[in-house]
């Protein structure tokens, strides 16, 4: 039985398999269809924006919980058969700091060692890296250390049993930016360490960093390539506008026809056109101009994921407002 | 074979170790959250306090006023025996009886005694004379049981005065009280207390700190690992075992020096049917547990749903013996009433397994029940 599973395993290269995997709470559907695959040694980002179904999506992959219908499978076995073998092999770190506050960081870390079987020494060259960084603490109480901190302690204790596939549900939300950074060095070390990662983030910004990525909204995946074909996917021009006073523009310029979308992005508005004449980025600017803004600037500008994502929602019909774009973008 | 054996035998190691490692993280987590422990400890202590010296259904020192219209010898010699009982404080002597009504309005006494002119001659030469007790029946119990005191002095004189003269017939009753003749309310309710904090502390904590990885997220780790998490859960239950059993001990200490309340069994027997009914209990939480979502659900269900079943059904504030049929019924399916008449047996009486054996076996059959019915419900799966 063991043996043929492993077969199975070495004939196919993909670690994690989604096959139309869809899930409801009540009346809410939370996952509709969903299917992909993550290859071993790839380090996948599930980019999408909160209640896109991320946190749903890892615990139906993390063997959590059941999906309605269609099935998942990680490093080769079936997440509802053999879902106690899978969680003998896999590292998960929930969205939620999930440690013990009242205990310090070194009996955490021999908790969770305990856990899996395993101690601190045994595979400590894994977590060396990261352990260093937290080590001056070990003896503070996880609940005092600082967000990044928390985040570090975290992934050490996912890692502790040296897991084939590494689920990471939002690791960088509530983190700095410093601390985000550094995050995804370590990420980048664990995959050279032959680990493969499924990484979900709410942060656009970050998704450039995975091999692969696939978006998702609304328990649908819209698209899934690597960032770079992602990004070459843009349809049509995108354009770059400044001026001063931010906060009213995005409006009114939202009201004219000849605009697909606008959307303020940090400190400029991207703007996409209906008809890409090269007139129109003219228009806009006179437009503008008599309409009393000072110092306006409109130009090209290369599309990032999130102008993608958000092309990709318009296409299917489907608007995100200004107000509540929940859509985060670094700094 | 040997190879498997030693894996068996590794894993059966490995196994305990974590055991051993889980025990002392709910230790940790035990100790280092003072104030919830402080609480845990003090309760015993409050609570066997505050039932000891303030809440008591002993009648003491209670008002009574004397409205005496004989003056003679034997209306003299009975407000002295009034004066001298511990029950009652004469409060004053009243001239007319219209004072009476009064002294009850104001709520300052619980009971007038009033003799009527020329008692002494009515006693002498009718061979019978009257007095009137008025009580204040608006706390029926109370006032049957004053009456009762009052009787017991009238009759100590009658008997006094036909020393001299014998009475014809005379049935003289002999009154002994079984296992508590000083008639003292610790007995009753030290049992009652024992019930009522270990089932509160292993109940509420247990549900409590199992609910606690769900809310924070730990749940969720601990069941993607490879660790059957009843082991686990089971951990759980040891620190809760273990600080029960101290209270258990601090309560049996403080009743035996402070409350003059004896363990007349043994001693090991009263633990080993503490230790079960302790175990009851933690099964109880661990179902609840298994039904809640927060620690603050937990904590309304333990005190809401068990504490006033407790009170009310144990039989230690009111006599399951006088309820109506359908609420003995409910009586009996809360574990606390059969560990309340074990100790009452064991502790009070001296009795031995022989006595309680019934209700050990119920006990038991409730622990299995209960632990049944928490493991299958068991969710290896967080709930959607």
């Amino acid at each position: 039985m063991g043996g043929n599973r492993m077969k199975n395993n070495d004939c196919q290269s993909s670690l994690i398999k989604c096959q139309s995997v869809s899930k409801s709470y009540g009346d809410v559907q939370a996952l509709c269809e969903v299917s992909f695959q993550v290859e071993e040694g790839e380090l996948y980002g599930l980019i999408g924006p909160d209640g896109a179904g991320k946190t749903t999506l890892f615990r139906i992959l993390t063997t959590l919980m059941l999906p309605d219908s269609g099935s998942a499978e990680v490093a080769g076995l079936d997440s509802i058969s053999d879902y106690r073998d899978i969680r003998n092999r896999i590292g998960y770190m929930p969205g939620k700091f999930s440690l013990y506050q009242d205990l310090s960081v070194e009996e955490n870390l021999n908790f969770f060692a305990t856990l899996f079987g395993t101690s601190l020494h045994e595979n400590y060259d894994l977590i060396r890296d990261i352990y260093v960084q937290i080590e001056p603490f070990k003896t503070r109480r996880a609940g005092n250390l600082s967000g990044g901190m928390k985040q570090k302690l975290a992934l050490c204790c996912a890692l502790i049993h040296r897991p084939s596939v590494l689920f990471l549900d939002e690791p960088t939300t509530g983190v700095d930016a410093v601390s985000r950074r550094e995050f995804w060095g370590m990420l980048k070390n664990l995959k050279r360490e032959g680990i493969t990662i499924l990484v979900s983030t709410p942060y656009m910004d970050e998704a450039t960093l995975c091999d692969r990525i696939a978006l998702i909204q609304s328990g649908k995946i819209l698209s899934i390539d690597t960032p770079r074909r992602i990004i070459d996917k843009y349809a049509g021009t995108l354009y770059a506008v400044k001026a001063e006073n931010v906060g009213r523009w995005a409006r009114d310029i939202r009201k004219k026809k000849d605009i697909k979308s606008c959307f303020a992005f940090g400190e400029s508005l991207h703007v996409s056109f209906a008809q890409s004449t090269g007139t129109a980025p003219d228009h806009l600017r006179d437009w503008l101009l008599a309409k009393g803004y000072n110092d306006v600037e409109v130009k090209p500008v290369a599309p990032n994921i999130e102008d993608c994502f958000i092309q990709l929602m318009e296409d299917r019909g489907w608007r995100l407002e200004v107000g509540d774009r929940r859509l985060k973008t670094g700094d | 074979m040997r190879k498997k054996l030693k894996i068996k035998s590794a894993i059966a190691a490995n196994r305990n170790t974590q055991f051993l490692a889980f025990v002392r993280k709910e230790f940790r987590h035990m100790f280092r959250d003072r104030k919830t422990l402080l609480i845990l400890f003090g309760l015993p202590v409050v609570q066997i306090l505050l039932f000891g010296f303030a809440l008591t259904n002993e009648i003491k020192d209670s008002r009574i006023v004397i409205c005496d219209y004989a003056k003679d010898e034997a209306s003299r010699r009975i407000i002295e025996r009034f004066a001298a009982n511990n029950h009652f404080v004469v409060e004053e002597s009243l001239k007319s009886h219209l004072q009476i009504e009064d002294a009850f309005q104001e709520g300052r006494i619980k009971l007038a005694v009033i003799f009527p002119a020329n008692f002494l001659s009515d006693l002498h030469h009718l061979h019978q004379a009257q007095v009137q007790l008025i009580a204040d029946a608006s706390d029926p119990n109370t006032a049957n049981i004053l009456k009762g005191y009052a009787t017991n002095i009238l009759m100590d004189y009658q008997k006094e005065l036909s020393m001299d003269s014998p009475l014809p017939y005379q049935i003289g009753s002999e009154m002994r009280m079984l296992y508590n003749p000083q008639l003292k309310g610790a007995v009753n309710f030290v049992p009652g207390v024992m019930s009522l904090i270990l089932m509160l502390i292993c109940v509420m904590m247990t549900s409590v700190s199992i609910v606690r990885e769900k809310e924070y997220g730990t749940m969720e780790v601990l069941l993607v690992s490879p660790v059957n998490p009843l082991l686990l859960i089971l951990s759980k239950a040891v620190p809760y075992l273990f600080l029960s059993l101290v209270n258990l001990t601090v309560i049996v200490v403080l009743s035996v020096t402070l409350l003059e309340v004896p363990v007349n069994g043994s001693l090991i027997l009263l633990f080993l049917e503490s230790t079960l009914f302790i175990i009851t209990a933690l099964s109880l939480g661990l179902l609840i547990s298994n039904l809640v979502k927060t620690q603050q659900a937990a904590i309304l269900f333990s005190l809401i749903g068990l504490m006033v079943p407790t009170i009310l059904f144990t039989g230690f504030m009111f006599p399951i013996e006088n309820m109506p049929v359908v609420l003995q019924w409910f009586a009996n399916v809360i574990p606390s009433r059969w560990y309340y008449v074990i100790i009452k047996s064991v502790m009070i009486k001296g009795a031995g397994i022989q006595a309680v054996w019934k209700e050990t076996v119920v006990l038991l059959l409730m622990t299995g029940f209960l632990l049944f019915i928490s493991f299958r419900n068991f969710k290896t799966r967080l709930e959607a």
